[in-house]
């Protein structure tokens, strides 16, 4: 099984490479980029040219809902619907039915997502058994078993000394912990974010702050033990500053942004349509232009979309009712890209450090990130011309509850390719 | 009366209306005003039309006082009780709303615990709503009423110091209240501690006092909101002691105020709690000329979503 990706511009952050080069995907691996190879006999030809071709994009954060709540979206169709968004692998979170806390449910998604074939998934453990923040799950095994990572994600781990024993734990393992920063404690029944328009909409408010003092209480423990932390989709500029600090100070931290905190802002919960609820909540302008600020200067090192996906119904609700979450997987790119990459306010070559070199190394996928011979052929192509239109009827996700719905702009998933199989195509989606 | 100007197919808070909408509503709430002193209390202006009143929260005096208002406009009401409801069984509130719309009703009037269930009513019903008070959000109904008896005793709505003393981050009456009186103008004091008031009111034009006696001063309208016990077992404060101590009304601290002054309250008041029992009783009091009024504003609003054009009064 041979491909060759001819004539594309090869975006390569990893390599420091951006120029047209040509790739040859011999079983599944990358067998040799060179500027210019010629076409074997028989060997199929992918004619990427006026097309970028990025190392394949990673979304190290996402819920593909099983086992547990198919009726959201399953391992197939989140698969589905990841290669639609351009990744090639995704990091899948362990709030299932049941948890994903044990080895057997490790290994379940594993085997799911062999079976449904598509994308690359990478299990996320939780941190504590159940979510329930008290004791450990069992890392080791769980990293046996296929888990790249551990978060306890929307529950947070709110005790210190359980993230402190975690990080150190962690640290014998080299895997990398992921903090959903916020002290519920002071978010508490919090719809959106506290200040102004929760107070003139009647909404009860996250505060910032509840954020931030879980990302400071992580990066003091974090001074010490010098262990992985990640800190996923941070909102506020409090926390941005926080982590360039840190970042000062050598301390190893590294944190993702989603593209609805980087696109869009608090202001949206005015009409309370249940769409724009989501954890963290929408913050103010001040606070998005700094996450921006941070993904530019290097504090903010990934792009993760949080894909929550929620049933119709689930999201047709009073405000206050509705579930938290927003599908991302199928925008990201096409949001990121317009509204940052063409308005200047990011270069391409930084683009796919967000959406693949990064995300690799975050999460320990050593031979991913990268197009590099004998390295997995996961590849992105990119049609940076193509216009595009945010529409429903397009998802393969199951679900529908999208903040960019009818959102126009330039630049498309032209194909993923996983391990050198095409696994999507705008030609003939 | 003047030539209707209203042009709103609900009432889902102040926020929305103009100033023409506020005195469109009060000039009408004023000729109803009429209608309930007469020895028959009915108008045919509504005649034919069906109001549902959608409770999900306990509440006598505003459901009463929707009902009695589109009684006396001859519209037919029902009453749809939550604790008998469908609600129970688990129905959303989008199935229990579309099956009251199956039967042609012309106007919802809904009470609910989630701040925006009314807007969110307004994406799928086909019937006029109208908000009677939505979580921590709108109470316009209230904020207006409160506008007609300080008009009746002040003679002006401009010009004036309200002074909202109370439970303001949780209190749909405030923010109607202060919606309304940035609209018209007015100076408003807010009084609380900290954890009630939050400084980002100051941004919808209000003044933050923690000391009563400074936001009561020379204000025209003293307006004391309920204090929920729940509050304090949330640590917004110590104890009801303290509460009373620090933001009660009593007769030292309202003689700060104008001398025309008013004293108002939403109810259901607490008695020696937030207001001094012989401050509830008293002349400057004006707690039952409000539920009164709140007939007139209700059977106004109701009259100018759904009352035909040519009907007049008389």
């Amino acid at each position: 099984m041979r491909l060759l990706i001819k004539g594309g511009r090869l975006v390569d952050p990893a390599a420091g490479i951006d120029r047209v080069m040509d790739i040859l995907v011999e079983n599944g691996k990358v067998k040799e980029v060179a500027a210019a190879i010629k076409k074997a006999v028989n060997c199929p030809t992918l004619d990427a040219k006026g097309l970028a071709v990025a190392p394949g994009f990673i979304d190290m954060h996402v819920h593909l809902r099983e086992p547990g709540q198919e009726n959201k979206e399953s391992i197939a169709s989140g698969a589905r619907a990841a290669v639609h968004g351009g990744f090639t692998s995704v990091a899948c979170m362990a709030n299932t039915e049941p948890v994903n806390d044990n080895r057997s449910v490790t290994e379940y998604i594993i085997a799911r997502a062999r079976q449904v074939g598509l994308v690359n998934i990478f299990p996320v453990a939780s941190v504590s058994r159940g979510l329930l923040g008290e004791n450990l799950v069992e890392m080791a095994d769980l990293v046996e078993g296929g888990a790249v990572a551990f978060s306890d994600d929307g529950q947070c781990v709110m005790k210190a000394d359980l993230i402190r024993k975690a990080l150190e734990y962690a640290k014998m393992l080299d895997v990398p912990i992921i903090e959903h920063p916020e002290d519920h404690s002071i978010s508490a029944e919090g719809q959106v974010n506290e200040g102004f328009i929760s107070y003139k909409y009647g909404l009860r408010g996250m505060l910032k702050a509840a954020e931030e003092v879980i990302v400071a209480r992580d990066l003091i423990l974090q001074e010490r033990i010098q262990s992985r932390l990640h800190l996923t989709h941070i909102s506020t500029a409090g926390s941005v500053e926080l982590i360039r600090n840190a970042r000062r100070m050598k301390t190893p931290v590294s944190a993702d942004a989603t593209p609805h905190h980087l696109l869009l802002n608090e202001e949206l919960v005015q009409n309370y349509n249940p769409v724009y609820k989501v954890k963290p909540p929408l913050r103010t302008e001040a606070d998005r232009l700094e996450l921006i600020r941070g993904l530019q200067d290097g504090t903010i090192d990934c792009i993760a979309s949080d894909h929550a996906p929620h049933t119709r119904d689930d999201k047709d609700k009073e405000f206050e009712y509705a579930p938290f979450g927003v599908i991302g997987m199928e925008t990201s790119f096409p949001v990121i890209h317009d509204r940052l990459v063409r308005a200047k306010l990011l270069t391409l070559n930084r683009l796919v450090e967000l959406f693949s070199t990064n995300p690799a190394r975050v999460l320990g996928l050593k031979d991913r990130g990268r197009v590099k011979a004998g390295y997995p052929a996961d590849l992105t192509l990119l049609d940076l011309k193509k216009r595009f239109k945010i529409e429903e009827k397009d998802f393969r996700s199951k679900a529908n509850n999208c903040p960019f719905l009818g959102w126009e702009g330039q630049g498309a998933i032209a194909y993923t390719i996983v391990s050198g199989n095409i696994v999507y195509s705008y030609k003939n989606r | 009366m003047k030539e209707r100007t209203f042009r709103q197919d609900h009432l889902l808070g102040i926020e929305h209306l103009s100033v023409d909408d506020i005195e469109t509503i009060l000039e009408t709430a004023e000729a109803f005003i009429e209608v309930s002193s007469r020895d028959v209390k009915k108008v045919p202006a509504l005649k034919g039309k069906t109001v549902v009143n959608l409770f999900f929260e306990n509440s006598t005096r505003t459901r009463s006082s929707f009902e009695i208002a589109a009684k006396r406009l001859s519209a037919d009401l029902i009453n749809f009780n939550s604790s008998v409801s469908s609600l129970k069984k688990g129905e959303t509130l989008k199935d229990t709303v579309l099956t009251l719309e199956a039967m042609n009703p012309h106007i919802i009037v809904i009470r609910h615990s989630a701040s925006g269930s009314p807007h969110y009513l307004t994406t799928f019903a086909r019937s006029s709503i109208v908000n009677a008070g939505d979580g921590f959000h709108e109470h316009p109904t209230q904020a207006l009423l409160d506008a007609l008896t300080i008009q009746q005793r002040l003679r002006t709505l401009r010009g004036l110091k309200i002074a909202i003393v109370g439970d303001i981050l949780h209190s749909r009456v405030a923010l109607s209240n202060i919606l309304l009186h940035q609209k018209l103008g007015n100076e408003i004091a807010l009084v609380g501690p900290p954890s009630l008031v939050p400084a980002e009111f100051e941004k919808l034009g209000a003044t933050v006092y923690y000391d009563i006696r400074r936001g009561v001063r020379n204000a025209d309208v003293v307006m004391m909101l309920r204090v929920q016990a729940e509050r304090g077992a949330r640590n917004y404060f110590p104890s009801i002691r303290e509460y009373r101590n620090l933001f009660a009304i009593n007769r030292e601290i309202f003689s700060l105020a104008s001398r025309r002054a008013i004293l108002m309250h939403p109810g259901p008041i607490n008695r020696d709690v937030e207001i001094e029992t012989s401050m509830a009783d008293s002349d400057e009091s004006v707690i039952l000329q409000q539920v009164t009024n709140g007939i007139a504003v209700r059977m106004a609003v109701l009259y100018l979503l759904k009352g035909e054009i040519h009907e007049t009064l008389n």
